[in-house]
């Protein structure tokens, strides 16, 4: 039941950081070529002569959809452009986006891969603090996953740093201040909470109580393996210290979400954002353990995980991306129908230039596994769950990227090179760490006390 | 009437049960019935029965709830008395969709539950005032009974079942348009 990394998956994984530094590094200087408004100006000229291809895209996906927000389209949206307007020039402002655009696509990728360990660590915590009898074989898989987490959140909070207000509108200079050019009423009411020293306070504390969690229930998880059969004591542990997370968790999750992804949009709020984006985690990190577990029963090791436990891992993916969904419309519902300028801008936006990302996620998380996993049989073939798996993945990717892209550059995006660079270098990463940390131990937790259960686990 | 004899074998445990189940069918011997005080996991598959269809007329049935609601929601809120929806006088039925999408989604789960649930228990020959179809009451409490029809074979049925673990076993004559 060992498992080492194989030269083949290092590799692969080296060449993935490599190729995805390369993306995210013409990236860079990709958008760098428009250094002043004048250069936007012709950008733009050019741009209105002959169509390019996106926008010629664009254009029609727009007009489709654009009955659902006409009416309310003109005044919402006449609202966000006063308010951004701030004395700064259309140029200007495209300038901005284009210089955004790296930075972004670094952030949501880096976001993205850290959301599915998070996800796992909630996951695996409840495994313990409920004492299932299912899962225990698949304990190590998870345990691999959430090694991720601190390389992951310190990456995220390192390219908050860096991205600073390419990223984070609030952090321009001025915004706070009173009589300057770019002084917002709104952001300064809210500059208790978001202001740029308490936000990484806060990131660095919830970051140190996630993976303080994640070092301790590990270590106790194979202090168990070694200790005495009748000695249950560590498990016992593991279980106190998952109740106790899981209450920080879902306090910090939450205020991790308003802070990483909400306040890209400083003016906008919606109450159950956190409920939303743990939604999401979960799927991800549900269809995460479901594949790498798929993966290494192909390779002939975790003999004990049979059918059964994939069953219910489908079942888990299938359950949570309807709960995901829900969230989803319950989110969109209100606001759609309330119809309040100040809230339903974000949604404007989202309909009128991201039109198919918008919808084709709805359909790639909701639609396709609702179709795909509703079967009993087909939650067991393993291809099914994995190809399953991937649709999902890529749409609770495009759903990050709804969060971010709208907020930071606007109309001007794509999902090219610096985007898929940047997926690739934190696939990388992610791969390496999460199966480095697999080959550490065991893939049986043997010592567990319901190892005979999950064993013997059918459905 | 025509009258046939059964086997009625009655068993105390779910588990000496369902190996007798796997030794009277691996003898190729036809189970009419197994009455059980609880759902005993696994017993249809060693019975050798079909699988449910029940699913099936699940899903078929939120179809039909679904439509209901489409057709009852346009009707109502569009057709009969255009309602101004959220400030969006539209008189669409697509654009107002999200505002009826949570009566969608509830008379789907109406629908497909109710009707499975009667479904079920037709399926069951269960309807008001029917006679029960139970041989022995004390299924209901705590024993198990199986009951394989005799064609000529008794003795060879007799000494299999005995082998069985069985607590009980008695030859009764059955009305067979009983049901």
């Amino acid at each position: 039941m060992e498992y080492k990394i194989s030269n083949r998956l290092r590799i692969g994984a080296i060449v993935l950081i490599v190729l995805g530094l390369l993306g995210v590094g013409y990236g860079f200087i990709d958008s760098h070529q428009y250094e002043t408004v004048e250069d936007v100006k012709e950008l733009l000229a050019n741009e209105s002569h002959h169509d390019t291809h996106a926008n010629e895209e664009h254009a029609e996906e727009v007009h489709e959809e654009s009955h659902v927000s006409d009416n309310i389209g003109e005044e919402a949206h006449g609202a966000e452009h006063a308010e951004e307007g701030h004395g700064m020039s259309h140029e200007e402002h495209v300038l901005h986006q284009i210089h955004n655009r790296p930075y972004s696509a670094l952030y949501i990728a880096a976001f993205f891969f850290f959301m599915i360990a998070l996800g796992v660590l909630a996951f695996y915590a409840v495994q313990y603090a409920s004492q299932s009898g299912w899962s225990p074989v698949l304990f190590r898989v998870m345990e691999g996953i959430t090694s991720y987490v601190l390389p992951g959140g310190i990456l995220v909070l390192l390219i908050a740093f860096i991205a600073d207000s390419h990223l984070f509108i609030w952090l321009t200079d001025g915004m706070t201040t009173e009589g300057s050019d770019n002084y917002d009423a709104l952001v300064a009411g809210k500059s208790g909470w978001l202001n740029k020293t308490g936000f990484f306070i806060r990131g660095l504390i919830f970051l140190a109580g996630w993976s303080a969690y994640r070092y301790f229930s590990r270590k106790f998880s194979i202090a168990q393996d070694n200790a005495d059969i009748n000695d249950n004591r560590n498990f016992k542990k593991n279980f106190r210290i998952s109740a106790a997370f899981l209450v920080f968790f879902i306090y910090t999750e939450s205020m991790m979400s308003w802070d990483w992804i909400m306040s890209v949009d400083p003016h906008w709020f919606s109450t159950l954002f956190g409920w939303y984006l743990l939604a999401g985690m979960l799927v991800c990190g549900v269809t995460t353990i479901a594949m790498i577990a798929i993966y290494l029963k192909s390779k002939g090791l975790l003999e004990y995980v049979n059918d059964s436990h994939i069953h219910d891992l489908a079942k888990f993916m299938f359950g949570f991306s309807i709960f995901w969904t829900y969230l989803w419309f319950s989110q969109f519902m209100l606001i759609w129908y309330s119809n309040i300028p100040e809230e339903v801008t974000y949604f404007v936006t989202r309909i009128e230039d991201y039109n198919l990302p918008f919808f084709g996620m709805i359909v790639m998380n909701f639609i396709f596994p609702l179709l795909l996993l509703m079967n009993s049989d087909y939650k067991r073939i393993n291809w099914f769950v994995m190809m399953a798996g991937i649709v999902i993945l890529c749409g609770h990717y495009i759903d990050i990227f709804n969060m971010i892209m709208p907020a930071t550059v606007g109309d001007r995006w794509f999902i090219g090179i610096p985007e898929i660079g940047s997926i690739l270098l934190f696939g990388g990463i992610f791969l390496f760490i999460v199966f480095t940390a697999l080959g550490k131990y065991p893939l049986l937790p043997k010592g567990n006390p319901f190892i005979k259960e999950s064993k013997n686990f059918h459905y | 009437m025509e009258t046939s004899k059964v086997i009625h074998a009655i068993y105390t445990d779910d588990d000496i049960l369902m190996s007798a189940v796997k030794k009277v069918k691996a003898e190729r011997h036809h189970i009419e019935e197994i009455y059980t005080p609880f759902p005993v996991h696994g017993l249809d598959k060693a019975m050798g029965l079909a699988p449910t269809r029940l699913a099936i007329t699940a899903f078929l049935y939120g179809c039909v709830g679904l439509t209901v609601a489409i057709t009852m929601m346009n009707f109502i809120m569009i057709e009969d008395w255009p309602q101004d929806i959220g400030g969006k006088p539209s008189f669409s039925y697509i654009e107002n969709m999200p505002a009826f999408v949570p009566i969608m989604f509830e008379l789907t789960v109406f629908f497909a539950a109710h009707l499975m649930v009667i479904t079920f228990y037709l399926r069951s020959r269960m309807w008001p005032f029917k006679k029960a179809e139970n041989p022995d009451p004390r299924t209901t409490d705590d024993h198990f009974l199986m009951e394989i029809a005799i064609h000529h074979n008794e003795d060879a049925l007799l000494s299999l079942l005995k082998g069985t673990g069985a607590a009980e076993i008695n030859i009764v004559d059955k009305e067979e348009d009983a049901h």
